[in-house]
């Protein structure tokens, strides 16, 4: 891939396949801290920061130890090995060398250990044939796109609050209907071509 | 059967395991943050709900915060003495528990009972309420009954039932959070054990009261002439009992016109 291509893929992957909206992955973070714009942003970066180096870290697992040993049907479990063993270290290492960074992220670091958006991350980089690079790049890219959606979503669920839906509407099932107007309208992306 | 493949990935798998292992213990050793070993303590000390009740972010903070000597031992208002005695153990300190407080919404004008003054339909919010002209009930200080102290209560305790927020004894672990939302204080902070409490917080004349709910305290001062403890004074228009010298044997509430003192439930 030359330099327009991985930025074409990383745009794909924040926008036209962003991993809510399009490969509904990561729902359950995307409901659960989504109440506040400020959280759900920590939530995001949290995500971001762990898919990014886990996508280097699985690269090289698949690479130099699935590979060679014709291992590649057994990456999901070497991937979720792989991923929790990786956030334990670093939330170690965060919270000796950047305590600051450890007490922003906080809670949202061990909870997305088992997080799907995470996992596929690791599994489509392999399933696309990337390289180093290219996997770094989407995998940088694809939670951008989580965060993009995440923080955009808790905004229009702080205008929600003050809304008053009918009975049966109120809390959750408003709460997935505004999702899935907001997945419509990521669906506009669909037609983009270059 | 070929079994060289299963040993394999066996063998890799272990592996794997074993390094990614032994990393994570060598990195808890290297990266090992030194925490005063009291802070665990106290932490398992504590009822761990994370209600903030104490004005620190959770249990771990106020841990934190009572080894630093920035709260005091006793400052759990939910683990109320066993607690404080546990914690103080700990940090080598006598300690005296903060008395358990709960949240009592101090009003009684239901739906129907309270007279209004407009139909308010605007956002579902007792402050942006409050704003215009003082919110829709014609009491300046009856509760509006759109839930604001429902919403920042940490635990859950808090519904609204027919237009008055009511607070739920059992589940309130006495944060405050409610208290200092409330633009009408209607909601007070009283003693955990408190039997009986004055359910209105009007002080207007009588005149004025009884045009504007059915139920307001009118300042009589029959429960004032009643209370054998002298518990009871009126005062401003309104009738408070001093919570201390209650003894709790009801004459205030058989005798009250206005049925508004009322017993906790």
């Amino acid at each position: 891939m030359n330099f327009g291509e991985i930025l074409l893929m990383m745009f794909t992957a924040i926008l036209v396949e962003n991993f809510i909206f399009s490969r509904f992955y990561g729902i359950c973070p995307f409901l659960g801290v989504s109440s506040q714009p400020d959280t759900a942003l920590g939530m995001g970066l949290a995500v971001t920061f762990v898919i990014t180096i886990s996508s280097a870290v699985t690269w090289a697992v698949y690479e130099f130890l699935l590979l060679p040993f014709e291992l590649d049907f057994l990456k999901t479990i070497a991937f979720i090995l792989v991923i929790a063993a990786l956030v334990q270290f670093i939330e170690m290492f965060l919270r000796k060398f950047i305590p600051s960074l450890y007490a922003s992220l906080g809670i949202y670091l061990p909870l997305i250990t088992t997080n799907c958006a995470v996992l596929s991350s690791a599994l489509l980089n392999v399933q696309n044939g990337y390289g180093f690079i290219e996997s770094v790049c989407f995998g940088l890219a694809a939670s951008l796109g989580f965060t993009l959606a995440i923080v955009v979503f808790a905004g229009v669920r702080a205008r929600l609050r003050d809304a008053k839906p009918p009975k049966s509407f109120e809390g959750f099932p408003l709460t997935l209907i505004a999702a899935g107007l907001l997945a419509m309208a990521f669906a506009g992306f669909s037609g983009v071509r270059f | 059967m070929n079994w060289t493949p299963i040993l394999i990935s066996a063998a890799i798998f272990a592996g794997m395991g074993i390094v990614l292992g032994a990393l994570l213990a060598v990195a808890s050793r290297v990266f090992a943050v030194k925490v005063d070993e009291r802070v665990p303590k106290i932490q398992e000390a504590l009822p761990g709900a994370n209600c903030g009740g104490c004005g620190y972010s959770g249990c771990a903070a106020l841990a934190e915060a009572i080894v630093k000597g920035e709260a005091d031992p006793g400052a759990c208002t939910v683990g109320g003495a066993p607690v404080a005695k546990a914690i103080g153990t700990i940090m080598g300190v006598e300690a005296k528990a903060v008395r358990r407080m709960r949240a009592q919404v101090m009003c009684c004008g239901t739906t129907g009972v309270a007279n209004k003054k407009y139909d308010y339909v605007g956002a579902a919010d007792c402050i942006a309420a409050e704003r215009l002209g003082g919110g829709g009930k014609s009491c300046p200080n009856g509760c509006l009954g759109l839930g604001s102290c429902a919403a920042v209560c940490p635990v859950g305790a808090i519904s609204i039932v027919d237009g008055v927020a009511f607070v739920d004894k059992n589940t309130c672990v006495g944060c405050g959070k409610c208290e200092s939302v409330c633009p009408k204080h209607v909601i007070r902070m009283i003693p955990y054990d408190t039997v009986y409490y004055v359910g209105c917080t009007s002080v207007e004349t009588g005149k004025a009261t009884r045009e504007s709910c059915g139920v307001g305290c009118i300042s009589c001062r029959i429960c004032e002439k009643n209370c054998p403890t002298g518990a009871i004074t009126v005062n401003n228009f309104v009738a408070s009992i001093r919570y201390d010298q209650c003894t709790a044997c009801g004459l205030c509430e058989q005798k009250c016109p206005r049925h508004i003192i009322k017993k906790s439930c």
